[in-house]
């Protein structure tokens, strides 16, 4: 790396300094990360700051209300401030097409509060949003320039000893010496016993290497039926993932959702007015509207008279959608998604990417049982917030007497076999 | 320890040639290829050829293996059921009901994704205490049986509506003209009773008759005689003190024999702690046949069946203060004893004899020795049988004369289990219509014009009253997989119902609301699974039966020169569904081992003597047995000969349930049917009779598995009296010290002679026996325990390893060649003289992975395939195991199991599956269904074994770690410890102090503990602990024919 380069990150790391010192101070302290968290767990599957989905726009929301109060007891019970005959709770039901909002007795008043002050903090999209750290230059591919070098360097040696050999010959012939024939180059018998050796090596490294990747699809990114896109769902509108893959702190599968969890916002959102574009893979723009169209074919969903297709017995008539499954691991692999997200904690981006980010998904980390294990090894468990280890005395003592700092996933057995394949 | 001689049979006993050879190699067989001919294993391959075929085939496997990854599809709920009820790969548990005609099991369902996948036993049932049965447990793979019926059936021929069926039915019902007749196995559930009195009254005149294939009316009519009383009543095993059974194998088949073997085993635990005061039953068995009880007697005596009405006057005589002579000196002995034990009190007399004078002789034995009230209860009468035989055949004899509009049979299957099925099949030819419920097309249905298939009991509502005032519940656990109907909408559908308002399921509910006190009181019940009365009562009943008449009757039956037996066996029962359930077809029977045949049980020294069966036909290794044709009561049977030590020499036994039809299912198709072998006395049906027995020239292979796996006679098993016990309870620790001195104290090193009162020094056997390190084990330590003194034997444990593990069924042909894949195999030891049954006792232990600290199989795998866990599991990887066998060769357990083929459809390779038409419905995708998803099914050419349910183990800790506390004893439970109704297995964390395994290990029990072939030093988790047999001398009869002590017992290698 370049003086040049650590130079500028050297800066880069500065200005970020800076810039959080100045922002911690602008904001409202600890309630606004409060906020931001309660927000995009607890809110952001139905509401947006700046405009109205399943629920109102919140921006600014909470200064129109009759008072505080209201707000508490709408958020804890809506369902039964409605039943109670208020008003405004009423007209706000009927404005939302009669969609109940979820209660939520666990949010505090603090805490509500803290959702307020977040969301009303918030800089309103396409204003000033700070200054964005300096996009960084591309770094220049040299790799041509270098090759054409090499050859033009190959090929000056390659004349200049032909060069010397000719001129070698001159002077032997005017001194009447004869000249050795030498063996060529290509039919010595060392120059094909090494270049052998060398293909063969080559070819064993090259054939291994293969036959290890079998079956890995580190990248693999297959067109699937729906154009879904994972960064305007989690990036853009910061939708909590478990809160479509309810299945991920509870089971083995993350699950994907059914389309009745779809329908929990799309009955709302029935087309996109995202800013940012959305572009395949091979460059060709998608109609986010036309792809919610086939979200409402699957789910059954008639987009006019705002209701569900039902058959006689009054059951939706709903069809699974056909997704095509990119992170495949082989049968005799035991994977449980609960273990790492609930009780180790791992976050979803640590083997998936940074799916957010993703228009299409593809499968970011290559999940051979290689990296698996290096991830074991490194990783540490929550050996000192979970009961579960308290067993472990003899780690205990070693992290009281200072001898280590944590323990591994591996240390408590987790490179194991039958860890993860019975 | 008595130095006895065991013997796994009787090959192992007398040393053949072709027992020492089956030892020596460890496979059995040449390597399992198949149609290879000589010519092509002769052939040269010439050097090009080679090449050419290794160039070919390496690019071939690179090409299937590799290249193209399928696209695989994710398919989501299109609207998920609600989050509650299901989540994708969590199980779900529903209490449930197992009934089958009459028997019935509280049980907890584990469904997976809507899927029933396993049944375990319901601990809040205080009639069934915990306990299940290989049947019950086997259940779920006959709900996925492929034989089963998709729909309704006219004439043989699938309809497609509902209509095509009730149209003709309710007409020909209407036209019947009263003579209707409903034919079931005995029903215990209140509700059904409900719907078949409505379906009754709809056609005035109908019956309903209850039959049982193998009934107690013999009881029930003896009991009317005796109590006034149609009834059976609650034998309490868990209260008695003596028990004395002539002929009753109440731990494996009579009457309720989960219920039976979980309370007795109660009265059988011992603790080494206070074996000063320690007390036991004691259990006397009389018997003709070798039966799972007769087995696991203290003490046992043979005698024919038809003198079963003799040994019950005599021990009424010896109890009363008469004389005893039943013309065996060892049955008097017995009988002297017994009468004695059986007058202190809490005693209790059964019977298997369906002789209405034997009966009511045992009714005045127990109402002399007052059981009743203690041991027997007439409060709360057992309702598991209630079929009369008389009814039945009463009933045949209508349908022979033609006086018969109307016949509906459910649950029962006569033309197949009725003693005379050829005359009920040709009389039921005469009824104008016959319908049957049953789930197959099976010998009855075939015969009937209207097959109204029932759902099966998982699919199913209902509920069962086992013993009256205890109700148990049955819910469906998955929507039913086929156009099938209740039972109880199909009647009352054809009393002109509406079913979409007046079906079973509304009824059900009102009924029961009703009966509750409300819709949470049933909620509850229904999620229990059992609603039971809080207080529970006893009382007993006096007995007015005439004794002397009985008796006189009872012993004057005539015997023959040989008795036949007609027996159920633990697995497969009276038929039914069962036959054709591979996994029971695999499962060993308990005394013969014998796999997929029933066959002639004999003794050896009337093989030997009487049917030139010399020394290769009672030889297990030597799979080809003799035929003999059985003749009783008129009708004859040709099955092979399988000698069993323990027979009386005059009594030949044959299991029923075998010799099916084939579109009972393809599993089901081997061995003969005995049903005919049954006689009928004008009153009831007898299962024992005089027989005809004749040589044939024939010869039939069967495949038996107990010498499978020799271990060349090492000590496996450590047994005492109760006696000798009692009076050094510490023996077994001094022996062990004594045995492994040179392990634990290296006197080189120092250390001086032991303290005599110092327990067996386990810490210094572990260090010092090896020059290996020893690992530390810093959290868990897994651990087993199994009880040799409650374990019975029952092989409820090996299903339930079958069912949790996907362990393969491989055939009959596989088991011959000893490529059996169960994980657990209970090792049966017989000792005594095996030309005197008397002098026979049993030994059963169950043997799966020890998962040794020490492994000598971890050693030599070349790959590591299998290795050590922190935890203390030898770990088995399927993935890296590349088949060299190495691990199975040094294992002295021989747990180990090879997959020569591929027998669950896992592999690629559609060649590599191995089909013997009588287990492949197994592959089937219907069948499938039933395995596991947490648990790999294993491909052809990798070794297997028993991991400890590890993945039960890590699903505890996850749900331990989720809580965030740590694993609490008993979270973590192994598939066969669940299984045990008798209770005999503890597993838990050793490391633990609180749990239940270092208390039996360290604490309460230590002083029986023992592990098998512990002076190898290989360190195993599994301990076992040693059998009490509460009798005067463990060797009973007249002793050791050989005298020779086991000259392995004190061998150290």
């Amino acid at each position: 790396m370049s003086a040049y380069l650590k130079s500028k990150t050297f800066l880069q790391r500065v200005s970020l300094l800076i810039l959080t010192v100045l922002f911690s101070f602008l904001t409202t302290r600890s309630s606004a990360q409060d906020g931001k968290a309660l927000f995009v767990t607890n809110c952001a599957s139905c509401h947006n700051p700046f405009k109205d989905a399943t629920g109102p726009a919140l921006q600014g929301r909470a200064a129109t209300l009759p008072s505080k109060e209201w707000l508490y007891k709408w958020v804890h019970n809506s369902a039964a401030l409605i039943a109670s005959g208020d008003k405004d709770a009423v007209a706000v039901y009927n404005e939302y097409g009669k969609t109940a909002m979820t209660a939520f007795p666990q949010l505090s008043e603090k805490d509500i509060d803290a959702i307020i002050a977040y969301v009303d903090g918030l800089p309103k999209p396409g204003g000033d949003g700070g200054s964005k750290p300096k996009e960084e230059t591309p770094q220049e591919d040299n790799t041509v320039m270098y090759t054409i070098i090499t050859l033009g360097l190959a090929l000056l040696i390659f004349i200049l000893t032909r060069v010397n050999k000719t001129l070698n010959k001159v002077a032997n012939d005017k001194q009447g010496q004869p000249t050795k024939r030498e063996t060529p180059l290509f039919k010595s018998k060392v120059t094909i016993a090494i270049f052998s050796i060398i293909l063969l090596c080559l070819a064993g490294y090259w054939i291994t290497n293969g036959a290890i990747n079998m079956g890995r699809q580190q990248n693999y990114m297959p067109k699937q039926p729906i154009f879904y896109s994972h960064k305007v769902h989690a990036g853009v509108n910061q939708i909590n993932c478990l809160y479509c893959h309810a299945g991920a702190e509870k089971s083995r599968q993350a699950m994907i959702p059914s389309t009745n969890v779809c329908m929990n916002c799309h009955k709302q959102i029935n087309e996109y007015t995202g800013t940012e574009k959305l572009i395949t893979y091979e460059g060709k723009e998608v109609n986010g509207t036309l792809e919610i169209q086939k979200l409402y074919k699957a789910a059954g969903w008639d987009p006019v008279k705002k209701a569900y297709n039902r058959d006689a017995e009054g059951n939706i008539l709903a069809t699974p959608i056909e997704w095509v499954k990119i992170h495949n691991l082989p049968d005799h692999v035991y994977f449980n998604h609960s273990q790492h997200v609930a009780v180790g904690k791992v976050q979803c981006q640590t083997c998936h990417g940074a799916i957010q980010e993703m228009d299409e998904v593809h499968q970011d980390q290559p999940l051979s049982m290689g990296w698996c294990i290096n991830c074991h090894r490194t990783t540490n468990v929550q050996f000192k917030e979970n009961d579960y280890y308290s067993i472990y005395q003899k780690y205990h003592q070693e992290i009281k007497e200072g001898k280590r700092e944590g323990v591994t996933e591996g240390e408590m057995g987790g490179t194991e076999c039958q860890k993860c394949h019975y | 320890m008595s130095h006895k001689k065991y013997w796994k049979g009787i090959e192992e006993l007398e040393q053949t040639p072709e027992h020492q050879q089956a030892v020596a190699n460890e496979f059995q067989q040449d390597l399992p290829v198949l149609g290879l001919s000589d010519k092509l294993l002769d052939a040269t391959t010439p050097r090009r050829d080679f090449l050419k075929f290794l160039g070919f085939s390496t690019v071939a496997a690179t090409l299937a293996a590799s290249c193209e990854m399928p696209v695989r599809k994710a398919i989501p709920y299109a609207i998920r059921p609600d989050a509650e009820l299901l989540t994708p790969s969590v199980p779900n548990y529903y209490a449930s009901t197992f009934s089958d005609n009459g028997d019935s099991c509280a049980v907890i369902v584990k469904t997976r994704d809507g899927r029933p996948i396993m049944i375990e036993p319901n601990t809040l049932s205080t009639v069934t205490q915990g306990g299940i049965s290989a049947r019950v447990i086997a259940a779920t793979l006959s709900l996925y049986d492929t034989a089963r019926l998709r729909g309704p059936y006219v004439n043989q021929q699938p309809v497609s509506t509902w209509d095509k069926v009730d149209a003709p039915i309710t007409q020909a019902l209407a036209n019947a003209g009263g003579a209707v007749y409903l034919v079931t196995g005995t029903i215990n559930s209140p509700t059904t009773k409900e719907i078949i009195n409505r379906f009754l009254a709809k056609y005035p005149g109908s019956k309903h008759i209850q039959y049982d294939a193998v009934s107690y009316s013999g009881m029930l009519l003896a009991n009317e005689m005796s109590y006034g009383k149609r009834a059976l009543p609650t034998y309490h095993f868990d209260k008695v003190q003596t028990v004395f059974s002539i002929g009753a194998d109440f731990l494996c088949t009579w009457l309720a024999p989960v219920e039976f073997s979980a309370g007795f085993s109660k009265t059988r635990k011992i603790l080494g702690k206070d074996a000063k005061n320690a007390t036991m039953s004691k259990h006397y068995q009389v018997e003709g046949m070798m039966t799972l009880s007769g087995a696991n007697a203290d003490e046992r005596a043979t005698c024919k069946p038809s003198e079963y009405g003799k040994v019950a006057s005599a021990l009424y005589a010896a109890i009363t203060g008469g004389s005893v002579n039943t013309g065996s000196k060892n049955v008097d002995k017995l009988i002297v004893a017994a009468a004695a034990d059986l007058k202190k009190g809490n005693g209790l007399v059964v019977c298997n004899s369906n002789d209405v004078n034997v009966q009511v002789v045992v009714n005045a034995i127990n109402s002399a020795i007052g059981a009743n009230g203690t041991t027997i209860d007439w409060s709360a009468t057992s309702n598991y049988k209630q079929g009369i035989d008389s009814e039945m055949v009463t009933f045949v004899n209508a349908l022979d004369a033609g006086q018969v509009g109307a016949v509906l049979i459910h649950g029962v299957n006569p033309v197949y289990d009725y003693f005379d099925g050829e005359k009920f099949k040709k009389a039921l030819a005469k009824a104008k219509v016959s319908i049957s419920f049953n789930d197959r097309l099976d010998e009855t249905t075939q015969a009937c014009n209207y097959a109204v298939p029932d759902n099966h009991w998982l699919e199913s509502w209902g509920d069962a009253e086992p013993r009256t005032g205890y109700y148990s519940f049955m819910q469906p656990t998955i929507a039913p997989l086929f156009k099938t109907r209740a039972f109880q909408d199909s009647l009352l559908k054809w009393t002109g119902a509406d079913l979409a308002t007046d079906n079973y399921h509304n009824f059900y509910n009102q009924y029961w609301v009703a009966k509750l006190g409300g819709q949470s009181n049933f909620d509850k019940a229904l999620q229990d699974g059992v609603a039971e009365p809080a207080s529970p009562t006893m009382s007993g009943a006096s007995f007015s039966g005439n004794v002397a008449d009985a008796m006189t009757k009872a012993s004057a039956v005539k015997g023959g020169a040989y008795e036949v037996v007609v027996y159920e066996t633990m697995a497969i029962g009276s038929g039914g569904a069962w036959s054709n359930n591979p996994w029971l077809q695999e499962t060993p029977d308990p005394i013969t081992k014998a796999t997929w045949d029933n066959y002639v049980m004999m003794a050896p020294l009337t093989a030997k003597t009487q049917f030139d069966a010399e020394l290769s036909g009672i030889n297990e290794v030597v799979r080809e047995r003799r035929v003999v044709k059985v003749t009783a009561n008129g009708k004859t049977v040709s099955l092979p000969i399988v000698v069993v030590p323990g027979m009386h020499k005059d009594v030949i036994a044959v299991a029923v349930g075998y010799g099916r039809h084939e579109k009972v299912g393809r599993a089901s198709t081997n061995g003969q049917n005995a049903f005919p072998l049954v006689g009928f006395n004008g009153q009831t049906f007898g299962y024992a009779s005089e027989a005809k027995i004749e040589k044939t020239a024939d010869l039939y292979p069967v495949a038996i598995t107990q010498t499978h796996l020799s271990s060349e006679n090492r000590p496996h098993v450590r047994e005492y009296t109760l006696e000798e016990f009692k009076k050094d309870p510490r023996g077994l620790i001094n022996e062990r010290k004594e045995e492994l001195k040179h392990f634990t104290h290296l006197e080189w090193e120092g250390h001086e002679a032991d303290d005599p009162n110092a327990d067996f020094d386990e810490e210094g056997f572990v260090k010092n026996g090896t020059m290996y390190p020893v690992h530390e084990k810093p959290g868990i330590k897994w651990g087993m325990s199994i009880d040799l003194n409650t374990c019975t034997g029952c092989a409820a444990c090996v299903v339930a390893c079958q069912a949790e593990n996907n362990v393969s069924v491989v055939g009959k042909h596989e088991v011959m060649k000893s490529q059996e894949m169960s994980w657990i195999r209970i090792d049966r030891y017989f000792s005594g003289n095996p030309d005197d049954g008397d002098s026979i006792q049993a030994i059963f232990q169950p043997v799966m992975c020890q998962h040794c600290d020490n492994a000598p199989c971890e050693n030599v795998c070349p790959v590591s395939a299998t290795n050590h866990s922190s935890e203390g599991l030898n770990q088995m990887a399927y993935n890296r195991c590349i088949g060299t066998k190495y691990c199975a060769n040094n294992c002295p357990y021989k747990v180990r199991r090879f997959n020569w083929f591929d027998f669950n459809g896992a592999d690629a390779f559609a060649d590599n599956q191995y089909e013997d038409g009588q287990r492949d419905d197994i592959n089937d995708s219907l069948t499938r269904m039933v395995l596991n998803p947490d648990v790999t099914v294993r491909s052809r050419g990798v070794m297997e074994k028993c991991s400890f349910c590890v993945q039960r183990l890590q699903d505890a800790k996850l749900v331990a770690k989720k809580e965030g506390h740590p694993l609490k004893d008993g979270q973590a439970k192994t598939a066969c410890q669940v299984a045990c109704a008798s209770n005999c297995i503890t597993f838990g964390n050793v490391n633990d102090k609180e749990s239940e395994i270092y208390k039996v290990r360290y604490e309460d029990n230590k002083e029986r503990v023992f592990y098998m072939l512990e002076q190898l030093h290989i360190l195993p988790n599994v301990n076992y602990l040693s059998k009490i047999r509460n009798a005067k001398e463990v060797l009973a009869g007249n002793g050791d024919k050989n005298n020779t002590r086991d000259e392995m017992a004190n061998q150290h290698i």
